[in-house]
């Protein structure tokens, strides 16, 4: 048997023959990458690769950095490997890695949606042989609702809360979750306010999408200012003193992860929203069936069920550690 | 079903306990009679008796689903409550109007006695037609448990509200047995008869315990009466119209299980009630609450077991005396009242006992009594200030438990398993060993003790630390020692390690220790008095 194209080595996804990485943990001279998360962008690489709309994200999460955007199904060759990114609908930039050599296929999904979230450019089938595909919500218990109904019952809470002068602090994670919630609020209800490191994320995306109007919380914003009004914030503020000055409080949280009661209950918010930018389980199992794909390797989430269901069903699958947020991380942070 | 649905979607959704009750106040008003009684019913933890096993439930869960067992038991696993798990599985939307709550439980009832076909068309009916929140209301009213974090106390304030009865004569009137099958809202709640209420026991109340530094600097020794706090099992006596009554503190009746305190009937005057502890006498020593166990547990209790298993009542107060209600007496009154009635019945080879009580001058002497309870087989003491009265659930002030100082032994983490409840999806309960001859002997398991951090690091351990998977249970490299508290030991020959201990939890992660330095079975066996 030759060499796979894609092989999983300390450092990361690499593939030998164009000597590049996707996604890798360490520094590397060539770096593709498939989003702006954290686990996937990560920094210390020489020359990083990836999507248009994520450049402009990654330079605001790693600083100065070589970077060379492309756009989506616009293939490259590098050492006779052709190479093209393709939108993976998880968060604005975000996109799968196709990879091509000698008419033989893999498809590295990074993490990625089926549901149109208004913002991401959405989800498309790439035909493969092989599929690297992300197990987040990897099992049958997770199988998300209808985004607009969550959207509006988000939009009811933030109204009722306005009308009873309590200010709405509503959390999601920076990059993604909270521009998602932000592009569905009504702004007719009130004012909406933001926590520094979502305003940032947010002011780097608004050259690619319209979002309602949103104001920064300063030391000098007052607590009177505020009341009422709806407060968009990473959920690390949960318990610390810049949420004291936001006076009376409901508290929300956007996770998929919410889907589960006793998620909710140790998150102690006042109301969780099952809301997430991963596919359910019928989203996974439809976006692999669609590829046409022999092999499934999966790589984070409920990683060893998946692939076990995944060989019943007649994939040929197998599991692969990778250090991507994996099931030790799973509660902790919030997608 | 739907309003009863969204009154528990609504109270798991808020931390606040001021919006719990008024959610629960306003669904007290606005729900047809039978069905509010049945949420009083089932959230003092009366529940229809379950019409299905769990393993018959997740086969047809399964089954519907159409997913394989394993994964489906992969998936309980993981969620860790069954009834969500199925709630979540079974994707439906919920179509038609549900029955009302009475009606779905009626059915519930009737179920218990049909075949086990007619028990599956029914359940897979209803999570068909159910939307999401309704069927795992529904699956908890069949498989039972209910926890939402709303105390007895919150639905009674709640109910209280609601229908404008005094809180206390309300927690009174819920007391005891009844069901919505036999008493109506009306005859319940609004207008008890005094002719249902002849076996009704009181509310219990419970005591805190002490914060000892603030205590004793603040109060005078001379105020506060002491007893010895004994292991056994809280129990209320009543002597009504000719029967006699014994309540557990869980509300549950179990004169049966104790008939050798029948002769009391003929004894003591009719409208007494008394408040005690029973306790096993074994061997002539006093025993713990394993040995009364056995007792609870047998459906019919032997002449043999009595033998074996002797008990008595220790008499701690008295709550009713010739029919009339004592409870807003001063302790020290009602206790005088408990000994001139003991005195009448002193000769008599009876199985009740008077609980002691001591008056001490200065705190110092009641510290050196306390130490005297290993040696008296009690738990430590209870503090009981003289003037106070009987009242209702566990209200600070007045009555204060101070145990003696728990025992302790470094012990090796071996397995875990998946939390239920807040915990799901975390590593949370926990399997300790200890040495025996160069071997890990089981000895306890253990859920408290650790903060959210500590939980957090210890489930990563684990799921990195996987030696083996047995269903939810892995087992993990033994590594880490952790000092487990306890409160009695006991020797058991159903126990692996041959002891039993009481209460085990987790008082701390020894980051200092390193497992060889774990302490051994025979140091645990050394503790046994």
């Amino acid at each position: 048997m030759s060499m796979p194209l894609l092989e999983f080595t300390s450092k990361g996804i690499y593939c030998k023959q164009a000597n590049v990485y996707l996604d890798p943990w360490q520094g590397v001279e060539r770096a593709l990458i498939s989003h702006g998360h954290s686990d996937h962008a990560r920094w210390g690489s020489k020359h990083y690769i990836t999507q248009k709309i994520n450049v402009p994200i990654i330079k605001h999460r790693l600083g100065n950095i070589s970077v060379s955007g492309k756009k989506y199904n616009d293939a490259f060759r590098i050492n006779e490997v052709q190479f093209s990114f393709h939108p993976a609908g998880h968060v604005p930039g975000s996109s799968q890695i196709r990879v091509e050599y000698k008419g033989e296929v893999w498809v590295f999904t990074g993490d990625y949606k089926i549901q149109n979230d208004g913002i991401s450019t959405e989800f498309e089938t790439v035909p493969c042989h092989t599929l690297i595909t992300e197990s987040t919500f990897g099992l049958p218990v997770f199988q998300w609702e209808d985004p607009q109904k969550v959207h509006d019952c988000i939009n009811q809470w933030w109204a009722q809360n306005h009308a009873e002068k309590t200010t709405s602090l509503l959390m999601g994670y920076s990059l993604g979750k909270v521009q998602r919630l932000l592009k569905h609020l009504d702004s007719s209800i009130s004012k909406i306010y933001t926590h520094g490191a979502t305003e940032q994320m947010t002011q780097v995306l608004r050259q690619f999408i319209d979002f309602p109007r949103t104001e920064l919380i300063t030391r000098d914003t007052t607590k009177k200012e505020i009341e009422g009004n709806l407060v968009l914030a990473p959920p690390a503020v949960l318990g610390s003193s810049w949420v004291k000055k936001l006076g009376l409080l409901s508290t929300g949280y956007a996770s998929g992860w919410m889907a589960f009661r006793g998620t909710r209950r140790r998150r102690a918010v006042d109301r969780a929203f099952v809301l997430s930018d991963h596919a359910d389980w019928k989203g996974l199992i439809s976006a692999i069936k669609a590829t046409g794909c022999e092999n499934v390797i999966t790589t984070h989430g409920y990683t060893e069920l998946f692939s076990q269901y995944l060989n019943e069903q007649g994939w040929n699958a197998r599991t692969q550690k990778t250090k991507y947020e994996s099931e030790t991380k799973e509660i902790l942070i919030a997608e | 079903m739907r309003r009863f649905a969204s009154l528990i979607e609504t109270l798991d959704a808020t931390n606040k306990t001021n919006k719990k009750v008024d959610a629960l106040t306003m669904y007290f008003k606005e729900a047809p009679k039978k069905d509010a009684l049945w949420a009083v019913a089932l959230l003092s933890h009366r529940r229809p008796s379950r019409p299905v096993t769990t393993t018959l439930l997740r086969t047809w869960a399964a089954e519907l689903t159409g997913l394989p067992k394993w994964l489906f038991e992969e998936s309980y696993h993981v969620v860790g409550d069954l009834a969500e798990t199925i709630a979540l599985l079974v994707q439906k939307k919920g179509t038609s109007d549900p029955p009302s709550l009475s009606k779905c439980i009626e059915k519930i009832i009737l179920l218990k006695s049909q075949t086990d076909e007619e028990k599956k068309e029914y359940i897979l009916s209803q999570w068909k037609s159910l939307n999401y929140f309704e069927r795992f209301v529904f699956n908890k009213i069949l498989t039972g448990g209910f926890r939402i974090g709303v105390s007895q106390k919150l639905m009674t304030r709640a109910l209280s509200r609601a229908v404008q009865v005094d809180e206390m004569i309300l927690a009174h009137r819920l007391m005891g047995l009844w069901t919505p099958q036999t008493t109506s809202f009306e005859r319940l709640i609004l207008h008890p008869n005094p002719e249902d209420q002849i076996s009704q026991p009181y509310p219990f109340f419970l005591a805190h315990p002490i914060k000892e530094r603030i205590f004793f600097q603040k109060e005078d020794a001379k105020q506060w009466n002491i007893e010895h706090k004994w292991d056994g099992m809280r129990a209320q006596l009543i002597l009504r119209k000719g029967n006699h009554f014994l309540w557990s503190r869980g509300e549950e009746l179990i004169t049966d299980k104790f008939p050798e305190l029948e002769v009391v009937k003929n004894l003591l005057p009719e409208g007494t009630v008394i408040d005690g502890e029973l306790i096993p006498f074994k061997n002539g020593f006093i025993g713990n609450f394993q040995d009364l166990q056995k007792r609870i547990g047998r459906k019919t209790v032997s002449k043999k077991l009595q033998e074996d298993i002797p008990i008595f009542l220790m008499a701690y107060d008295l709550l009713e005396l010739n029919g009339q209600d004592l409870r807003e007496n001063p302790l020290w009154e009602r206790q005088e009242k408990l000994a001139s009635l003991f005195k009448k019945v002193k000769s008599l080879n009876i199985p009740l006992l008077l609980s002691k009580v001591y008056q001490f001058k200065n705190w110092k002497s009641v510290h050196i009594e306390r130490e005297q309870a290993n040696k008296k087989r009690s738990e430590g003491l209870m503090i009981k200030h003289k003037e106070s009265p009987y009242g209702v659930g566990r209200k600070k002030g007045s009555w204060w438990k101070w145990k003696s100082d728990p025992k302790s032994i470094d012990a090796i983490l071996t397995y875990a398993m998946r939390g239920h409840g807040r915990r799901t999806n975390l590593y949370t309960d926990y399997t300790f060993a200890l040495w025996d001859k160069g071997e890990l002997i089981t000895f306890a398991k253990a859920y408290s003790g650790l903060t959210d951090t500590e939980i957090k690091k210890l489930d990563r351990f684990v799921k990195q630390n996987t030696i083996d998977r047995f269903g939810p249970v892995r087992q993990v490299t033994p590594q880490l020692v952790f000092e487990i508290a306890f409160e009695g030991i006991a020797s058991s020959p159903r126990h692996k390690s041959g002891i039993a201990v009481r209460f085990p939890r987790i008082s701390r992660w020894r980051h200092d220790k390193k497992i060889e330095e774990a302490n051994s079975l025979d140091d645990l066996k050394a503790m046994l008095p």
